[in-house]
């Protein structure tokens, strides 16, 4: 199914949710729930998101949000599907939404054990590389060389951003996904094809950040776009662990440094680290390439 | 009816088989682990009905029931020491979010340096989460609690906290009273509460809100918690005339003529309890219920019979502070006109009561109105 064939019925975000202009999380979400219909119960860890919901009672969707604390979402998760089962909700379809800090690092140790189970979920990550709700913080998925709220100049973030595609590979989950929203009929291809899997099953979805990156709102889908055509964030799917393929294939990878240059967080970067980071994106590629079945 | 000879932690188990539990999350952690391994054995064997969910910690234990119980089921979770720690988080989250959960916590002392013994330090530093605490000195009253903890969550919608000392109860054995599965289900019921998470009604649950708000959420917390103390006479009444046994709130051992009374919770009461004819006028408060704390009617026996001394014995202890029931005390004392002396005995870490220890701290002298505070290593 593409994206426009999605019907305005089934729009289960309602406007005046409190997502800043430009915010991929809102749009990435929106397809998610489109994709998936209504017969469905998201949990949400502390993130962006956490606001973007709305203050209770109001709400920013047409099913029920479960907040939970920053660690927990794998085991919540895990909980509210066997109970929703329990209950007789057997065909409740249960996501767990949370950004790069609650999946890369605080969230890493309940998402390893809820994946390791082969819970019956779909685990979202909507990626914006740093606690950006808290105000642009360095996470463990915040690219070298940025800068950030606890790397700034003339600082920036020193190490490689944890390649979480590999880690949750290495749990030989059913489905693991990367989506993005420049590719839409990709990214809802993608929920749908979660949804119809049992098991455990991860989207990465990378998620521009117009205030954290240093861009403009109307920048969001053409970032999201130089992201893939630069080979920084590979379009792809996992199944089983094993079966590595692309779903969308770039002919040829443009250089970084046009992805980077018009964001601030990258502004001034020498030579010699944009040179390291290309070799970085590089090297991940040929990695990912040899994967490719 | 049968008698079965099990250990506190066996007790543990078989009252949440009984108790028809929907899902178990738990984590392994001395001296809580035969619960663990009691009820994977129940799941094996296809006599538990409900699921049992081995997570990878126990935050995640905690996690996995909060989500559970937002479903609307009836789950339970075990742990001890450093694991109730490690869930402090989601212990509060859950009280806050209003969830009947069930937890049996088997104290053991926490590091560094490791320690094995009951220290009480992991259970009573737990005391502001907005959690039920109740207290067992033996193991028939392990069994017996968890089937009120149940019925009191559910009907207050906070959870419950069953505590019990690390191998003096966990790891003894005593001949229980198991009643058969028709008479626990005629007293525990059905899971009462409505499920938070209602596939097709969009609700944003636990979202963010203004501080007025919250302010208004802790106030019911705080009510309904105080209201638990008078609905869990109840719940023993009935509970008595189903099983013919009988609990209180607290339970008082106070022989006629008795000037001094010492108070203290789990298995140190049944200690005290034996040795009691030998201690010059004195009586024994065995506090069940630690929150809400049942202040006022301490306050009464004190008042009524004219008791010259307290003697408060502490497994535990909030440096700074001192014994943490001690404190309770002191501040639940306050106001009265005529105040006895208080003695704080502090065993922290987990030592043992001895006759010894018993027999001179209720020969201090302390004057009336005056605080005192003994270490149980400056008594034997």
């Amino acid at each position: 199914m593409r994206a426009t064939e999605l019907s305005r019925d089934q729009e289960m975000i309602y406007s005046g949710h409190n997502a800043c202009p430009g915010c991929a999380a809102a749009l990435s979400v929106r397809y998610l729930t489109r994709a998936l219909g209504p017969d469905l119960a998201i949990v949400l860890t502390a993130s962006c998101w956490s606001i973007i919901a709305g203050v209770p009672p109001l709400t920013a969707l047409k099913c029920p949000i479960l907040h939970c604390p920053f660690p927990s979402a794998g085991a919540v998760g895990s909980g509210l599907k066997r109970g929703l089962k329990i209950k007789g909700f057997a065909d409740t379809t249960v996501v767990v939404l949370a950004g790069d800090g609650g999946t890369f690092d605080i969230g890493l140790q309940a998402l390893s054990g809820a994946a390791q189970r082969n819970e019956d979920l779909i685990f979202v990550c909507y990626d914006n590389e740093a606690y950006m709700n808290t105000g642009m913080q360095s996470s463990s998925a915040t690219p070298f060389g940025a800068r950030t709220a606890t790397a700034p100049y003339p600082l920036f973030k020193e190490g490689q951003k944890k390649n979480i595609m590999q880690i949750m590979a290495a749990h030989s989950i059913p489905y693991a996904a990367t989506a993005t929203v420049a590719f839409p009929d990709d990214m809802i291809r993608k929920f749908k094809k979660a949804d119809s899997i049992k098991g455990f099953r991860f989207i990465h979805v990378l998620s521009p950040c117009p205030p954290g990156w240093g861009t403009e709102s109307s920048e969001t889908i053409y970032l999201s776009r130089l992201a893939v055509a630069t080979g920084a964030f590979p379009l792809y799917e996992i199944s089983n662990g094993s079966r590595w393929e692309m779903t969308v294939q770039e002919e040829k990878r443009i250089p970084l440094s046009e992805y980077l240059n018009c964001q601030k967080r990258f502004k001034g970067m020498d030579p010699e680290r944009m040179q390291a980071l290309q070799k970085e994106v590089d090297h991940d590629w040929e990695v990912l390439m040899k994967r490719i079945t | 009816m049968t008698f079965e000879l099990m250990s506190g932690n066996q007790a543990a188990a078989t009252a949440v088989l009984k108790a028809g539990v929907d899902l178990i999350a738990a984590y392994p952690i001395t001296p809580q682990t035969a619960i663990v391994e009691a009820l994977a054995n129940f799941a094996a064997k296809s006599q538990l009905k409900g699921e049992f969910v081995s997570v990878e910690s126990e935050y995640s234990a905690l996690s996995c029931c909060n989500g559970a119980a937002a479903a609307g089921a009836r789950v339970f979770t075990a742990t001890a020491s450093h694991g109730l720690a490690y869930m402090h988080e989601m212990i509060h989250w859950c009280s806050g979010a209003r969830l009947p959960v069930v937890m049996a916590n088997v104290n053991r002392a926490i590091g560094a340096p490791w320690c094995l013994d009951p220290d009480q330090g992991d259970s009573l530093s737990q005391r502001d989460t907005g959690w039920v605490q109740i207290y067992c000195a033996g193991a028939q009253e392990v069994f017996d609690t968890i089937l009120q903890a149940f019925v009191l969550a559910e009907e207050i919608l906070l959870p419950c906290m069953v505590v019990f000392d690390g191998f003096y109860i966990s790891h003894t054995y005593e001949v229980i009273d198991v009643p058969d599965n028709e008479t626990v289900a005629s007293f525990i019921g059905k899971p009462s509460f409505r499920g938070q998470v209602v596939p097709g009604s969009p609700a944003n649950i636990h979202g963010l809100i203004p501080s007025e708000s919250l302010h208004r959420h802790a106030e019911r917390i705080h009510k309904d918690m105080i209201s638990a103390g008078e609905r869990f006479k109840k719940i023993n009444d009935r509970f008595a005339a189903v099983f013919g046994r009988r609990y209180n709130c607290m339970e008082t051992f106070i022989p006629r003529g008795a000037k001094n009374i010492i108070i203290t919770a789990g298995a140190m009461a049944e200690t005290i309890r034996w040795n009691l004819p030998g201690l010059p006028d004195t009586g024994l408060i065995q506090m069940r219920m630690f929150r809400p704390f049942p202040a006022e009617e301490i306050r009464v026996v004190i008042e009524e019979l004219t008791i010259e001394k307290v003697i408060v014995i502490d497994r535990n202890c909030s440096a700074g502070a001192g014994g943490i029931i001690g404190q309770e005390l002191k501040a639940a004392l306050y106001g009265m006109e005529r105040k006895p002396a208080l003695v704080n005995l502090i065993l922290a870490g987990g030592i043992d009561l001895t006759a010894e220890m018993l027999e001179k701290v209720s020969r201090l002298n302390v004057e009336k109105g005056t605080t005192s505070e003994k270490w149980g290593c400056d008594l034997s």
